[in-house]
């Protein structure tokens, strides 16, 4: 249930002497200059073309979550899937390629993927350890240079296979585009079906690439605005159980819901601290509805840090916990506004047409994402100060940014004109990649976590 | 024997779920007309006496007051001079039921943000509820909830039914 530490033993590849007896020949390269990069930054850069053939297998060798061989076919398609889905990577389809076997894992066949027009090149392997677990060994090559970029090694338990295949794409993402990983890592978000007058909502959770799919509550009640504590324990969400509409944590190791303040009030729009030691959130007195802050872990004091008779909903922090954006509509109209930790200079940062609401501070810090509210309902970008702001989704109503890990993908969710159907959806900055999220059900309200460890 | 009558009780529960979706859907197919008053208001006067519904009812409540939704424009929460006269309405019809508590639910259209447009139903309601409180309906008897856009009565994506879902429905118990 919860991400044990043992699958987050990430090994450099020491695990595989065959291979490293091999390793020597190419390895001189990595160290030196590369000129494969790619471009993240361009409108429409064209993306880089990738091989990432089956993995191979030392051993066949049977495990809970299939043999090793079958294994390595499938680490190959969920690393072609991530790089696919990045927008920047072009992977050539399996009819061009061509087997690659364990003894080649560190001598690839250079003419062969020349020829084949990819630039870059992904080998690895599946083994079987003795004490149940998966090595799965990640090699990035450049084809032209004919020289080996990065090699690492990943254990772990069977059934957290795709965890390694996403930390391998996560390695050669980072490695060729310079960002940050982000394909190892879960979204929460509320699972909806039903017709537009009774929809039921479930909290539910997946991996980023709609894996491993999970459903934490069955939908009796309302429930909306999940979000992950950092270190993924538990989601902080709104709750209408007991016909009132209260935030609530989610223990994700007992499954045991707990309200966070006990108030007479309607309390909503939660969000946890960076450091997870707090949680603020919206409470609504009287039609006043305001931002305010508490313990976590529940029964500590409530600090209140907005206090215009206006609308101030919508928090939330900057990565290093000492400003928060927010949305109020003391000017008139929701607007977005920056204040401090503490609730002091309270600044607004949006002047451009329409309303603008739903703001989500980047994880780099330099951003943050909104929904604004003009002829349509799209979501774009500001920078932290209100400038440069830009649009990057044309749905009819696209709302409830989030961002990935590395702060370059922005998922939110799609409602449909007049069926009331939302469903996931996500954007890159280019604003170029915009994608649907495959989920079992209609979807919303996404909040993708923190990098799994 | 268990087992049969389990059987029999499931399909009776399936045959009543059936229906009770088919008549929903019934309710629903013609696109809803112009705002109209919810639906168990017995148009036809018929003098109260024994035909009426039951005093102090939900159905009774609405019988009096004409309705209990109150309905505002967009991005407001002001009211206006029709809902001031349903709700001195119901004000007066829950002078009659002192013992009747009720929850006053605001609701927005789709057409707002999530979380704004739970902040702008809980204005919405309060504002119901403080016309009651002030039209001499003790406070304690009004409870307030939002529901933002999370539960509309109009499906349509356009201006008639957005008018319709941007409202403050005073709700008697069952």
């Amino acid at each position: 249930m919860k991400p044990s530490r043992l699958l987050a033993l990430l090994l450099m590849l020491v695990v595989a002497p065959a291979i490293r007896a091999q390793a020597p020949e190419a390895a001189p390269a990595a160290a030196g200059p590369s000129r494969l990069v790619v471009d993240v930054t361009g409108g429409i850069s064209q993306p880089m073309p990738i091989a990432i053939p089956g993995m191979a297998t030392p051993a066949v060798a049977d495990t809970p979550a299939g043999d090793t061989a079958a294994l390595g076919l499938r680490v190959a398609d969920v690393v072609t899937n991530d790089l696919k889905n990045s927008g920047l990577f072009n992977p050539l389809p399996k009819s061009a390629l061509q087997t690659v076997g364990y003894s080649q894992m560190s001598t690839p066949e250079y003419p062969f993927w020349i020829q084949t027009g990819a630039q870059a090149l992904v080998q690895g392997f599946v083994q079987l350890n003795g004490d149940g677990t998966l090595t799965v060994g990640c090699y990035l090559y450049d084809v032209f240079a004919k020289s080996e970029l990065t090699r690492q090694g990943y254990v772990v338990p069977a059934a957290q296979w795709r965890q390694a295949a996403h930390k391998c794409a996560d390695m050669i993402y980072t490695r060729l585009t310079g960002e940050g990983p982000y394909f190892n890592s879960r979204v929460v978000y509320v699972s909806e079906t039903g017709p537009k007058l009774n929809r039921i909502k479930r909290l539910a959770y997946m991996d980023q690439d709609g894996a491993n799919h999970r459903f934490l509550t069955n939908g009796q009640t309302i429930v909306l605005t999940p979000r992950f504590a950092p270190n993924q324990q538990s989601i902080v969400y709104m709750s209408y159980a007991g016909n009132r509409a209260r935030v609530y944590v989610y223990d994700m190791g007992t499954g045991k819901q707990r309200l966070v303040v006990d108030q007479p009030h309607m309390t909503f729009s939660p969000r946890f601290s960076p450091d997870g030691k707090y949680v603020i959130f919206s409470m609504a007195i009287g039609g006043n509805t305001d931002i305010y802050r508490t313990i976590a872990g529940g029964g500590g004091a409530l600090e209140r840090l907005t206090t215009s008779p206006a609308i101030d909903t919508g928090a939330s922090y900057s990565p290093d916990g000492s400003r928060i954006v927010f949305e109020s509509d003391r000017s008139g109209t929701q607007q977005l506004y920056v204040m401090n930790a503490d609730g002091s200079n309270q600044n607004r940062i949006s002047f451009g047409a329409g309303r603008y609401g739903s703001a989500a501070w980047s994880p780099r810090g330099d951003l943050i994402a909104f929904t604004r509210i003009g002829g349509g309902f799209n979501v774009g970008v500001m920078g932290v100060d209100g400038s440069n702001a830009r649009i990057l989704t044309n749905g009819w109503q696209d709302e409830g940014p989030s961002w990935s890990p590395n702060g370059r993908v922005i998922m939110y969710f799609r409602t449909g004109q007049g069926s009331g159907k939302a469903d996931l959806w996500s954007v890159d900055l280019t604003g170029v990649n915009e994608r649907p999220v495959p989920t079992p059900l209609d979807g919303s309200d996404p909040s993708w976590g923190p990098l799994l460890p | 024997m268990a087992r049969v009558s389990m059987k029999i009780a499931l399909a009776a529960a399936l045959a009543l779920s059936v229906a009770g979706c088919a008549k929903k859907k019934v309710e629903e197919l013609p696109p809803p007309p112009a705002p109209a008053p919810p639906p168990p208001a017995p148009e036809p006067a018929p003098p109260p006496p024994p035909s009426g519904p039951t005093p102090g009812s939900r159905a009774d409540f609405v019988a009096q007051a004409g309705t209990d939704t109150v309905y505002f424009d967009t991005d407001m929460y002001d009211l206006s001079a029709d809902d001031e006269a349903t709700l001195t309405k119901q004000a007066a019809w829950l002078a009659k039921y002192p013992n009747v508590t009720v929850t006053i639910e605001g609701h927005c259209d789709e057409r707002g943000t999530r979380e704004y447009n739970l902040a702008l139903g809980d204005r919405r309601a309060n504002a119901a509820k403080n016309f009651l409180a002030n039209a001499g309906v003790a406070a304690s008897r009004l409870s307030v909830i939002s529901y933002g856009k999370e539960r509309p009565i109009a499906t349509g994506s356009d201006e008639a039914s957005w008018a319709q879902n941007r409202r403050a429905v005073t709700v008697v118990p069952n």
